[in-house]
């Protein structure tokens, strides 16, 4: 008796058949189903001539112990080729705390850059003309406050906001979903991000207020379309609450952006992107009557999957991570940040984070697949893949649909408890053997220790220190004036942006904004579930 | 019947990064284990007065911010005052070699970096608590 033939699946669980042929695509209308790159759907890419006409954004994720260490960083990174900025804050920054709360204790500076005032981002910025650098800052529950942080230190450059091109995360459904940094509870958090979506529908209309992302809820575990679905559904609720705010649909839709992870499954991860495209082409055209091409156009950030990274064998991490970028161009991505190699064990070190840059390098000018856009479009199973991937998130999408959106389904705990169990499959696959990460659970061999960046505790005393002298210079009545206005804006309806600015421009510390709105939102307590 | 280990899974300090610690406590569920998971955003204390009030025999905390070094010993000076010394302290994440070895010497029982296995694990539990 003939032995069953082994099983391949992607990453994801889907199944890979023997071959791929002119037959999986019955039923594919190039026209409906693929267009032109440049062409509704975009199924094949926004622009007409994608990296022929301009590279993707080669746009480093950086930030760590201090903002002046920080700033040296950019200078580096921009100096070695890097045509973008993008700040990671530490986790007191991330939460809203100042470094000197009681909880930041051991965190200050470990993750990320700390900024706590508009002095902070002052000197995180220095020397970086912000109307001619873009930069995109990953921060989410605080993001109205550390976005107006930004827009006040381009104020003193002198830069006129509407040349201001950048992007904001500030996505906080995916923090409940799963990142996990919340501070308020999902209402009042919904409500500051339609501020600032409608801030800048007003005074930034080249930066985008939201990147929302699906790169933490993959990192979370779950599966590619899952990261799909939830990710565009997060998108449509973003969408409803703007519209419920008043604003037209192409108002503000083109500014929408996204982030998507660059995970290891390189065919899944390429049909992800083109499926992402598909759907919200036809979201914004059908469901939402968008006229603009621009939004209908989903624009994307990928980095690669710093959950694939090992602490075996290192060194390993530069092919991971270079053969995920590739998905990443070959997918159409906008703005890429490559991992560096030590990223299992601590923040990236100057020599490791250059071979990640060098990787994004190598890609755009040495392989060719720049020349024409979509170059995998047409390939059996790609298109297939892409169908598949399409009507799975679509079911997704429905389901949350009849949920009452993406909020009840968050109460009701289902986008947690499908990446809880997608995570947990996957474990065992790795602890079976079934699925193999080299060097991990196969080709294990002796490994030489590497060069890690430290960080250590003076970031934190360095902090309070300047703190301290900010809390003594500044104008303390100008200060609470500026936050008891936040409290009654925060209590009312008017949108809080240009009270957070003010705040803000009085040195303001961000523990101290966003205590004031804690005061009016409360708290978010997770309910914990495994 | 024998009556199961209990293990209090814990997440301490500002660190949102759940996966682990969430996968670590339903492997040791699915291996027979009562495991209390007792969500983010736990201070030491917080974690401390958890484990006395669930009579845990084993405490796992998941700390991939590297404000280990700050969190860990607190947490042992705290099992100390309380008189909670033989409650096992385990600790999963991101801890370079050198940390480990130093937290080993303060009394946690075990650390585990990225790539152990969830069967490591639980064979090191089993075999602490009955030791």
């Amino acid at each position: 008796m003939k032995a069953a033939e082994r099983q391949f699946t992607t990453i994801s669980g889907v199944p890979i058949e023997p071959v791929y042929g002119p037959e999986q695509l019955a039923g594919l209308d190039p026209q409906r189903d693929l267009g032109q790159p440049g062409e509704f759907p975009y199924t094949r890419g926004i622009h007409r001539d994608m990296y022929r006409g301009r590279l993707w954004t080669m746009r480093q994720f950086s930030g760590f112990a201090t903002p002046e260490e920080t700033n040296r960083r950019y200078h580096y990174l921009l100096e070695q080729g890097q045509t973008g900025l993008s700040v990671a804050f530490d986790l007191p920054t991330l939460m809203g705390y100042d470094p000197d709360h009681a909880l930041s204790e051991g965190e200050v500076g470990k993750c990320g850059a700390p900024v706590c005032s508009l002095e902070d981002m002052e000197i995180l910025f220095r020397g970086i003309p912000l109307g001619d650098v873009t930069v995109s800052m990953t921060i989410n529950s605080p993001a109205s406050v550390l976005w107006a942080m930004y827009l006040a230190v381009a104020e003193q450059q002198g830069v006129d906001w509407a040349r201001l091109s950048g992007t904001l995360q500030n996505d906080i459904l995916k923090e409940y979903i799963a990142q996990k940094e919340y501070i308020f509870p999902p209402r009042p958090s919904m409500r500051l991000v339609t501020d600032t979506i409608e801030f800048g529908a007003r005074h930034t209309p080249k930066f985008n207020p939201i990147s929302i992302s699906g790169y933490h809820i993959r990192e979370a575990g779950s599966t590619a379309v899952q990261e799909l679905a939830f990710t565009l559904r997060d998108g449509i609720e973003y969408v409803d609450w703007a519209l419920e705010r008043g604003l037209a649909i192409d108002e503000f839709a083109p500014r929408l952006s996204f982030f998507f992870n660059a995970h290891s499954d390189f065919f899944e991860e390429i049909a992800k992107y083109r499926a992402a495209r598909k759907i919200w082409a036809h979201v914004m055209r059908d469901r939402y009557g968008a006229q603009l091409e621009r939004s209908h156009k989903l624009r994307f950030h990928a980095q690669t999957a710093g959950c694939s990274l090992t602490w075996q064998q290192p060194y390993n991490n530069v092919v991971r991570t270079a053969l995920q970028a590739m998905a990443a161009v070959l997918g159409g991505a906008q703005s890429l940040h490559t991992n560096s190699l030590d990223e299992a064990y601590a923040l990236p070190s100057e020599h490791a984070v250059t071979i990640a840059l060098r990787t994004q390098q190598v890609l755009a000018y040495e392989t060719g697949v720049t020349g024409t856009p979509d170059p995998l479009g047409g390939s059996y199973f790609l298109e297939r893949l892409t169908l598949e991937t399409e009507r799975a998130a679509q079911d997704y999408i429905d389901r949350i649909d009849g949920m009452g959106g993406m909020i009840p389904a968050i109460d009701s705990g289902f986008p947690q408890s499908e990446i809880a169990a997608a995570s947990y499959r996957y474990q065992r696959e790795v602890e079976s053997g079934e699925r193999v990460i080299v060097g991990v659970n196969r080709f294990q061999s002796d490994d030489q220790p590497i060069e890690l960046l430290q960080i250590d505790e003076t970031a934190g005393s360095h902090q309070c220190a300047k703190l301290a002298a900010l809390r003594k210079r500044r104008d303390q009545s100008r200060v609470q004036k500026s936050l008891d206005a936040l409290k009654l804006a925060a209590e009312g309806t008017e949108n809080t942006m240009p009270r957070i600015l003010d705040a803000v421009r009085a040195y303001a510390t961000l523990g101290e904004i966003c205590d004031a709105l804690r005061g009016v939102f409360g708290s978010y307590q997770e309910k914990a579930h495994i | 019947m024998p009556t199961p280990i209990r293990v209090l899974v814990a997440k301490p300090g500002l660190d949102g990064h759940d996966r682990g610690a969430k996968v670590i406590a339903r492997a040791l569920r699915d291996a027979g284990m009562e495991v209390i998971y007792t969500g983010l955003r736990q201070t030491p204390e917080m974690i401390v007065n958890a484990a006395l009030q669930e009579d845990v025999q084993v405490i796992g905390l998941s700390i991939l911010s590297g404000a280990h070094n700050a969190i860990v010993p607190r947490v042992l000076e705290l099992l100390r005052e309380k008189d909670m010394g033989d409650v096992k302290v385990i600790i999963g994440g991101i801890v370079p070699d050198e940390d480990a070895e130093a937290l080993k010497k303060q009394g946690v029982a075990a650390v585990f970096q990225p790539g152990a296995s969830l069967d490591s694990i639980v064979e090191f539990i089993r075999s602490a608590v009955a030791a």
